[in-house]
């Protein structure tokens, strides 16, 4: 023990803290440990099951379930399903997938971020409070009610900005139009899913430039600056990588959607690169067209298509969540 | 005479009334010159006409402000038109959405919808035949149940970033945003795979229960992180310097100090999860008649009731399908509006 | 562990309140209460107490010793560790992630950091009151003053009796016993301290760490506090961190002065309250004190 006189400069020893917590705060840290490795177990769950299920199909196709187009049961005539010939390729729908959901994102992210700008640097304190909670509550709007709004009120408008695209922008490989059906098409279900994913993207930007330094703000008013030139010496570089990664967060929604895009777009099986041609697809409402009619073999092809999907939001969640967590501290 | 008048407060950063003057003006002009040009021009359609007002409108203001304040402030003008140009696109289809509903939806209620079910009509019957007594009902009960799940859950989840604030919270915390992306529809093969096919073989309203419990927890533990983390790190420490344990201080002061915002977590996660449609097609089989008991048979609810009459098409059941979400919506609002009340109270407190 | 009794103090060498620095400096002169002499057995004492966060080293080799009925004042400049010190006396410096100590604590003769010790029944005899007023937000007036015994799991006979004592005590009782069941939010800001003061002494603890309890107060209140310090100063042991010297002069009998240099934090000079302002032996502390700087 030390309690003779110690010497000034001898530093001792930290003390190892030996004292064991009380029995109800060990059995209380136990718990509360077990609930929170529950994410962890569910997200493990999902991924062994889904697994194990389409295992055998993803066995069987090999890297041809990523990269084949085709989705064919072939059963010969007493109905048995020809191992050989049948084939489950996933990759139209993981092109429909991202097609809709990249043009989602490249329509909401301007919207957003303006929105956000807005909300931060532009409005009364008023308006900013209504239009928070207005933009919060589109957020919590059922998926469903996306669809029939997009089927019956939108869609008759964006089937006539697709004719005007296909018009003055037809020389672009994308808006290409062989055969002139406009309807149900992947650029519709991309719009809808842009109103869809706008409060997203929105708050997510709001929070970022909301945390913009105030000192910096100020610095750059008093040397003189206006409000929008403040907005992109200050406010938009700090902000940058948050945006990016909201956008992000958006598009890994996006690419999940089941409900709102079954409603709207026209899911056929193939590959269609010609946005605006009405045609397409993406992997969770093919999941929701299939399932119905599906046999045995089949429903094991869609646990694997559910795995490739569930894989692809995983990440493009993690990344985006990894940017936004980054971009707080990021030009300070 | 010398009386020293009274000083009154003034604000010389206020837009005097010239200046809003002006600035009515040029909405005022850009309104005329969209007419001009829109009739003179091949351009018809609504589009047409926001599209010009817009250019026209930021092509005048930013002339004014160029000549009066220099180029940055026709720079700041032009921006600032964009800038509300994108809040009007962003907020229109919320509008749009509300109104919609609000038309088509009236048509299809009546006060049957809330004291029938569909077990003897068809969803092509008139309007004012059947109701959705047990979708209403089946949506009750399947979020229930799910709450049920989930708020424990989500609430250990919390209190382990928060309180515990284990070696694991960083990675727990990531894990659960990683969550709160998992697809419905993925949620729901999800629970066919572990549960349906290898065990109960059938489906009934636990089934989507437990599907909606994934989608709900994340939700319900990233709020309740929010809320707990809000509490101030004093009110702990004052619990433990009063000879409280752990265990104690947050079950006496942090948990009921952080109770409203707790609330609001499971109204969010309720919110989340009611309208939730594809978990459900998949899972729960879709009654038409009233259900009570989750563990066995099809239960109906209200996303499957209004896809299923969303899928027959004829007028009748698009009108009904309308109904549901208009009760669906409003269901959705009113948990919205409880949550933003209790949220606004947690905070000006 | 020797118990300490309700009172915290009756076995204890009782001093009655001084204000009169000469019988400060004639208590002095016995020379028994010198903080850091020989170890009493009786009290709390710190013996070579030093502080890390994570590398960090804060807080070096700092022996003081704290009488029952004695007021202790902790002065010095911001971050020379006068928080970290009194933190480390009930255990509440290690919620600080990446904490370390070394050294001793006695409470009674016994080191509160030794194996096998009930923290929480260390903290119930070491109170504290906070920088900032934390009564509990979803108590009312009278369930924050009790809500030690929640915590703590302890039974008294008379709830009320011991509510309206330590409401009395704390200097609260006239102004909020006619609403005991309102909020504790809805109190002043030095209302709402006098309540935590309240809320610390139900649990009868024999010593009251007070960190910089006037510094979000307004004259007024820090006024009334000060007072209250005074009354419960004549019944146990009062260790105050304060920033502002004039309150150190006017409540404490005994003074210490903290510093850094940079690195970690001294106990520069120690002694009775008059001397360290009149006459300090340290020019550091002279500095200090006639407020040349910090």
């Amino acid at each position: 023990m030390s309690n003779d006189v110690i010497a000034p400069k001898s530093i001792p020893a930290k003390r190892e803290l030996t004292t064991v917590p009380r029995f109800s705060d060990r059995v209380f840290r136990g718990i509360v440990t077990g609930g929170g490795f529950s994410s962890l177990l569910i997200l493990g769950l999902i991924f062994a099951f889904l697994a194990y299920q389409g295992f055998s199909v993803l066995r069987s196709q090999g890297i041809h379930f990523i990269t084949g187009s085709a989705w064919e049961v072939v059963t010969d005539d007493s109905g048995n399903i020809i191992a050989s010939d049948t084939k489950f390729g996933l990759a139209a729908m993981l092109i429909g997938t991202m097609l809709c959901a990249i043009i989602a994102v490249v329509i909401a992210v301007p919207i957003s971020v303006l929105t956000s700008l807005y909300l931060t640097f532009y409005a009364p304190p008023f308006i900013k409070k209504i239009m928070i909670a207005v933009i919060d509550l589109m957020a919590a709007f059922p998926s469903i009610l996306f669809g029939l709004w997009g089927f019956f009120i939108l869609m008759p408008s964006v089937e006539y900005w697709a004719k005007l695209l296909h018009k003055y922008f037809g020389f672009i490989p994308f808006f290409k139009m062989e055969v002139p059906i406009y309807t149900r098409s992947p650029f519709v279900a991309g719009v809808v899913l842009a109103v869809m994913i706008i409060p997203i993207i929105t708050s997510v930007s709001r929070e970022i430039f909301s945390q913009t330094p105030l000192d910096r703000i100020q610095a750059a008013y008093a040397l003189g600056a206006t409000r929008w030139s403040m907005v992109k010496a200050v406010a938009l570089p700090y902000a940058r990588s948050g945006v990016v990664g909201g956008a992000m967060l958006g598009l890994g929604r996006a690419m999940g959607e089941t409900v709102a895009v079954y409603t709207v777009l026209n899911v056929v099986y193939q590959v269609n690169w010609h946005v605006l041609l009405g045609a397409g697809g993406n992997v969770a409402s093919m999941i929701l067209l299939k399932f119905g009619e599906a046999g045995p073999q089949e429903i094991k092809a869609l646990m694997a298509a559910g795995l490739v999907l569930f894989l692809l939001t995983l990440l493009v969640n993690s990344l985006a969540n990894l940017i936004v967590k980054s971009s707080g501290g990021k030009g300070r | 005479m010398t009386t020293i008048s009274a000083v009154v407060p003034q604000k010389p950063w206020a837009k005097s009334s010239q200046e809003k003057l002006i600035a009515a003006g040029i909405v005022v002009l850009s309104i005329i010159a969209t007419y001009a040009f829109v009739e003179v021009t091949p351009l018809k359609g609504k589009l047409a006409y926001f599209v010009s007002y817009f250019f026209i409108y930021v092509i005048l203001d930013s002339l004014y402000s160029l000549t009066t304040h220099g180029v940055s402030a026709a720079k700041d003008s032009i921006a600032k038109g964009f800038i509300t140009a994108g809040v009007f696109v962003a907020v229109m289809p919320m509008i749009s959405i509300l109104l919609t509903v609000f038309m088509r939806g009236r048509r299809g209620l009546n006060w049957n919808l809330f004291a029938n079910d569909m077990s003897v009509n068809s969803v092509n019957d008139p309007i004012g035949q059947g109701g959705l007594l047990h979708a209403l009902l089946g949506t009750a009960i399947l979020v229930a149940i799910a709450l049920i799940i989930s708020l424990p859950i989500g609430i250990l989840t919390a209190l382990y970033l928060t309180e515990v604030k284990g070696r694991f919270a960083s990675p727990i915390r990531f894990l659960v945003q990683a969550m709160s992306g998992v697809p419905s529809i993925v949620a729901g093969l999800f629970i066919l795979s572990a549960i349906v096919y290898p065990i109960t073989k059938s489906y009934s309203g636990i089934m989507g229960s437990l599907a909606l419990s994934i989608l709900m927890i994340p939700t319900i533990a990233r709020t309740s992180e929010e809320v707990l983390l809000l509490i101030p790190n004093d009110l702990r420490e004052a619990g433990v310097a009063l000879g409280g344990t752990q265990w104690r201080t947050v079950a006496m002061v942090v948990v009921p100090a952080a109770k409203s915002g707790l609330i609001t977590a499971v109204i969010l996660g309720i919110a989340r999860v009611a309208g939730e449609t594809a978990p459900i097609v998949l899972l729960t089989g879709g009654g038409e008649r009233v259900n009570a008991n989750p563990f066995s048979g099809p239960m109906g609810s209200l996303p499957f009731y209004i896809w299923k009459a969303f899928a027959v098409g004829t007028e009748e059941s698009i009108t009904r399908a309308w109904a549901g979400i208009f009760v669906l919506l409003a269901i959705v609002m009113v948990l919205f509006v409880a949550a933003r009340f209790l949220g606004e109270r947690r905070t000006s407190k | 562990m020797s118990e300490i009794d309700k009172d915290g103090n009756e076995n204890m060498d009782v001093k009655p309140m001084t204000s009169s620095l000469a019988s400060v400096a004639a208590d002095a002169a016995l020379g028994k209460r010198i903080p850091g002499g020989q170890p009493m057995g009786v009290g709390l004492e710190a013996r070579g107490i030093h502080a890390w966060f994570g590398e960090k080293h804060v807080l070096e080799d700092i022996s003081l010793d704290f009488w029952s009925g004695t007021v202790t004042a902790l002065i010095g400049p911001s971050g020379c560790g006068k928080s970290t010190f009194i933190r480390t006396l009930n255990r509440m410096h290690e919620f600080i992630p990446g904490a370390a100590m070394a050294g001793e604590v006695l409470l009674d003769g016994q080191d509160i950091y030794a194996s096998g010790t009930d923290v929480t029944k260390i903290r119930l005899k070491v109170g504290m009151v906070f920088q900032k007023p934390n009564p509990f937000p979803s108590m009312t007036i009278a369930e924050n003053v009790l809500s030690g015994l929640k915590l703590a799991q302890l039974k008294v006979p008379n709830r009320d009796d011991l509510l309206e004592e330590c409401l009395e005590r704390a200097g609260l009782w006239a102004e909020v016993k006619d609403r005991l069941s309102a909020y504790g939010g809805s109190l002043s800001g030095g209302q709402q301290q006098r309540l935590c003061i309240a809320r610390a002494l139900a649990v009868r603890p024999a010593v009251l760490l007070m960190d910089e309890p006037c510094s979000s107060l307004d004259p007024g209140s820090t006024l009334k506090i000060e007072e209250t310090i005074s009354h419960l100063s004549s019944s146990m042991t009062i260790i105050i961190v304060t920033h502002n010297m004039q309150q150190a002069a006017r409540v404490s009998d005994y003074t210490a002065f903290f510093l850094s240099d940079g690195g970690p934090g001294k106990m520069v000079e120690v002694g009775p309250t008059g001397e360290i302002f009149s006459r300090p032996k340290d020019k550091r502390t002279e500095n200090y004190v006639t407020g040349r700087f910090g």
